[in-house]
């Protein structure tokens, strides 16, 4: 039993606390901030003000300085030159320790989290306080703190069982224990599921609600317009534009890319014969252990993966290129066996796998353009011929509108260009083509000239088969769409037929009733 | 750009040499003497005209398994390995070595060419280990390494005092000396053999066009940087570590051979001569590129051969040398740390100096 002393304690924390949160709105002002990396103009004299307690979005092509100002603004970079001004007042920032003592919190696109510790130990990591933390008083925190914004975790469970979209969280309220006042989210939901999404946008609702102001980055307009107040338009490191909500949503694509866009409409081709087939496949435990599955995809065939996070999607995948190993069925690639192959032996079958993690299973940090291309091009001999790499690479950065040079190291890319990069990379034959959130961080405009690219391969006969959890995009460029639910397929249907209500629903583990779905 | 890379190199050796300047000082020594009889007493004084053929000639010999060493170091560096295990391979090489030169008996040519083979492919051997460890059994390279070490050095004590032992007495102070036909041919009156250098010559020059023009040396960086993302562009990840510490071990056996047939002229305890330690420190100091390992390592080799003389010219205490060494380590981390700092800083410099 906690002694009365201890509750009257609490409560009077709480309440200090509440104080704290709610009295100081902050209105931030930057003024003329230059950032340059060497001869790239990445924030080319940027003017902004966010009001205090506003939701205000930051919208801009791939490229366009979105990252490189949100980092000046968290203390990550210094600039070159320019203001920040917080109140009326005007502050330094070496260092993140020092934004978040003047209180701007910055939530990254990967939440900075150190996945062995425990919840509570990552929550007091980074605390500021020069005493022994009281561990103890910590925990009452976050779950005062997680009660107050309808969060759940258990604080002695290691960080690297959250999901994705629980870590922001975790990673949200430590900031605000922190006493952030200003928050700051790039490109917050590229990784996390329509359920987190909502939630994390009802929690920055409640917080603009108590007077915190919130910059939030995204390639989304439908997401800025469902969220934000203001928004803001970068392109080529200038703002070209401020908007008050609701604007219609071509004004704000004629301001980011200078015109209306008109969408490719996706046409159909013939499919050929069966370029991937998996004959009653399934794992020893697990995910996809309990129901064994067929499938078969034509060659011109594109079929989307939907679900949930962690519903065997990524097993799933893993099992069409070899880096997982049916215990049961088999997986064949154009009529041949691999069943027990691996990954190696389905890249000479002409399989690619592309995942998720762009910087991590995909480019190599500290190599240049031109030395990726390298690896990556079959035909490179054993003597490297500099000359002719460095123009092929030029022309190839060129074509696929790389903003980089060909001697720009792949983590100096903004997150969009190193995803052209990974496609640029792709070897011209392909049979079948496996990604994760193809479009992952790229803009409108980027996302459809990639799909156009993709779906130029299905004339040669290469099928696609790809994962997402954007459900129009899902909806727009498959034939079939296959629903992943707790470790299995629980619904497949044809892409034309259906609708993103009953998607909705199966991601969720329930079928719409009288729509006869085969199981 | 080659000014910038100038001082990343010459910052932490100006540094270690500051430092030990210092240390000189307050144990009560003119540091200039010290420079000035390790000079004499390796390479002469003035260099390489007052001084003894025969300490130019052992500086020379010294230098060579230090620079084959840190040739290999720089591989295995690149793949992302920290091969520990290198003094081991440092030994085996020198086992071979001494195995040929003991035990076959062919015209001299061939058998020279049989040790420098029988050293190469023993350093390899035992490079391999380590990579087959670290790849198959998830043993991480620096214990598996240093296990190895241990066992190296183990065979070398039991060969010493056991089969190999000199004849009549048993001691640690090493076997008898190999035949003269064994020994790599030397220039009169000195150990210095154009060909032991010729090898170390030419293995720098091979790492260096290894990781400048090769999609081996590509590979090798890659797989080094990030496994699993050239793991997916489909390297085969585990055949390059285990390749690297093959080139190594191989390189590393040569510094041994050269220890063995070459300076020594037998197989003795300390045949490594801690060298292969010594190459990791090279190779940082020499930010991993070939070309500076060459001055790097002389350097080293000077002060080797050059240091003997120090507590019987100065009156310096022997004990000075180890704190020296400490320091030295120290101190060229810390330069290191500083060269890196200021490279930082001059980068950001240039951006900002390219807006105007
Ligand atoms: N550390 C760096 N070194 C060199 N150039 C950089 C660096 N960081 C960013 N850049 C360059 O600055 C420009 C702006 O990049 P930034 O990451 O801010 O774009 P972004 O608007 O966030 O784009 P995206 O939507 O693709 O994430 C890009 O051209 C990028 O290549
Ligand atoms: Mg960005």
């Amino acid at each position: 039993m906690p002694s009365p002393l201890l509750i009257l304690f609490r409560a009077l924390a709480a309440a200090l606390f509440h104080e704290c949160l709610t009295s100081h709105a902050m209105s931030l002002e930057l003024r003329e901030i230059h950032k340059h990396f060497g001869p790239v103009r990445a924030n080319d004299g940027i003017t902004l003000t966010v009001e205090a307690g506003t939701l205000h979005g930051l919208l801009g092509e791939n490229g366009a300085g979105k990252s490189t100002l949100m980092k000046v603004l968290s203390g990550f970079h210094s600039a070159d030159s320019g203001e920040i001004v917080l109140d009326g007042k005007r502050i330094e920032l070496a260092s993140p320790d020092d934004a978040i003592a003047a209180g701007i919190g910055m939530l990254h696109q990967d939440p900075l989290v150190f996945l062995p510790f425990t919840v509570i130990d990552n929550f007091v990591l980074g605390s500021p306080g020069s005493w022994l933390l009281d561990r103890r008083q910590a925990t009452d925190e976050l779950a005062g703190l997680c009660e107050r914004y309808g969060f759940n975790f258990d604080p002695d469970i290691p960080a690297r069982l959250l999901t994705v979209g629980e870590r922001q969280q975790l990673e949200i309220i430590r900031l605000l224990w922190l006493g952030a006042r200003v928050l700051i989210l790039d490109e917050p939901t590229t990784g996390i599921s329509a359920d987190q999404r909502a939630k994390l946008f009802a929690t920055l609702k409640a917080l603009a609600a108590e007077g915190m102001s919130v910059i939030f980055v995204s390639h989304k307009l439908e997401e800025v317009a469902d969220l934000c107040q203001r928004v803001t338009v970068m392109t080529r490191g200038k703002v070209v534009g401020d908007a008050e909500l609701p604007t219609p949503p071509e004004r704000l694509v004629e301001m980011m890319f200078g015109q209306v866009l008109d969408t490719h409409e996706r046409d159909d081709v013939p499919l050929g014969d069966s370029n991937l087939k998996f004959d009653s496949v399934r794992t020893a435990s697990g995910l996809l252990s309990e129901e064994p599955i067929s499938l078969d995809v034509k060659s011109g065939e594109v079929v989307g993966i939907a679900g949930m996070e962690g519903s065997g999607q990524d097993t799933f995948l893993r099992l069409c290129c070899g880096m997982r190993t049916p215990t049961k069925g088999t997986v064949s690639i154009a009529g041949n066996d691999l069943t027990d192959q691996h990954y190696r032996e389905f890249l000479d079958a002409e399989v690619k796998f592309l995942p998720a993690g762009r910087l991590e299973e995909g480019l190599i940090e500290g190599l240049t353009v031109t030395e990726h291309f390298v690896l990556t091009d079959r035909d490179t001999n054993f003597v490297i011929d500099w000359d002719a790499a460095r123009k092929r690479s030029e022309h190839l950065v060129d074509q696929y509108s790389i903003k980089g040079t060909e001697a720009s190291t792949a983590e100096s890319l903004s997150g969009g260009n190193q995803q052209r990069l990974l496609l640029a990379m792709l070897p011209a034959k392909l049979k079948v083509l496996l990604m994760e959130h193809p479009t992952r961080g790229l803009d409108i405009e980027s996302a459809d000239w990639v799909w156009e690219q993709l779906l130029a391969r299905r004339e040669d006969g290469t099928s696609i088969v790809f994962a997402s959890a954007d459900l129009d995009e899902l909806l727009r460029y498959s034939d079939r769409i296959l629903v992943f639910f707790s470790g299995r397929i629980i619904g497949e249907l044809e892409a034309a037929a259906t609708n993103v209500d009953e998607i909705g629903l199966l991601i969720g583990g329930r079928k719409a009733g009288a729509e006869g779905i085969p199981t | 750009m080659t000014r910038t890379r100038m001082t990343t190199v010459l910052l932490p050796i100006l540094v270690v040499l500051g430092s030990m300047a210092v240390l000189l000082l307050l144990a009560g020594t003119n540091p200039w003497d010290p420079v000035r009889t390790i000079v004499e007493g390796s390479i002469g004084w003035p260099p390489f005209e007052g001084g003894s053929g025969r300490k130019v000639g052992d500086t020379f010999m010294l230098w060579v398994p230090i620079a084959l060493a840190s040739a290999g170091l720089i591989v295995t560096f690149n793949a992302g390995m920290w091969n520990i295990g290198i003094e081991g391979q440092i030994i085996m090489g020198a086992i071979a070595a001494a195995f040929v030169a003991r035990e076959v008996s062919v015209s001299r040519p061939l058998l020279i060419l049989l040790a420098i083979l029988a050293g190469a492919a023993g350093g390899m051997l035992w490079g391999l280990l380590v990579g087959v460890l670290r790849t198959a059994g998830g043993v991480n390279e620096i214990f598996g390494g240093l296990g190895l070490d241990f066992v190296a050095l183990s065979i070398t004590t039991y060969l010493i005092i056991g089969p190999w032992a000199r004849s009549g007495v048993a001691s640690t102070s090493g076997t008898n000396p190999f035949p003269d036909d064994a020994l790599l041919p030397s220039l009169g009156g000195s150990k210095l053999s154009p060909l032991a250098i010729a090898i170390a010559v030419v293995a720098l020059l091979g790492v260096w066009m290894l990781f400048r023009g090769t999609l081996y040396g590509l590979k090798l960086k890659a797989v080094g940087r990030n496994r699993p993302s050239s793991f997916l562009m489909g390297i085969p990840t585990n055949r390059y570590l285990l390749g690297s510490f093959m080139i190594c071990g191989a390189l590393a056996g040569l510094a041994g051979t050269s220890q063995a047939i070459g300076f020594h002229h037998k197989l003795i305890p300390a045949i490594s001569g801690n060298f292969g330690f010594l190459a990791i420190l090279v190779v940082l100091l020499a930010r991993f590129q070939p070309v500076w390992v060459a001055p790097i390592s002389f350097f080293f080799a000077m002060i080797a051969v050059g240091s003997p003389g120090l507590s019987l010219r100065l009156d310096l205490h022997g004990s000075l040398g180890g704190v020296l060494q400490g320091v030295l380590v120290l101190s060229a981390m810390l330069g290191l740390g500083w060269a890196a700092y200021l490279a930082r800083r001059r980068a950001t410099a240039a951006a900002e100096s390219s807006n105007e």
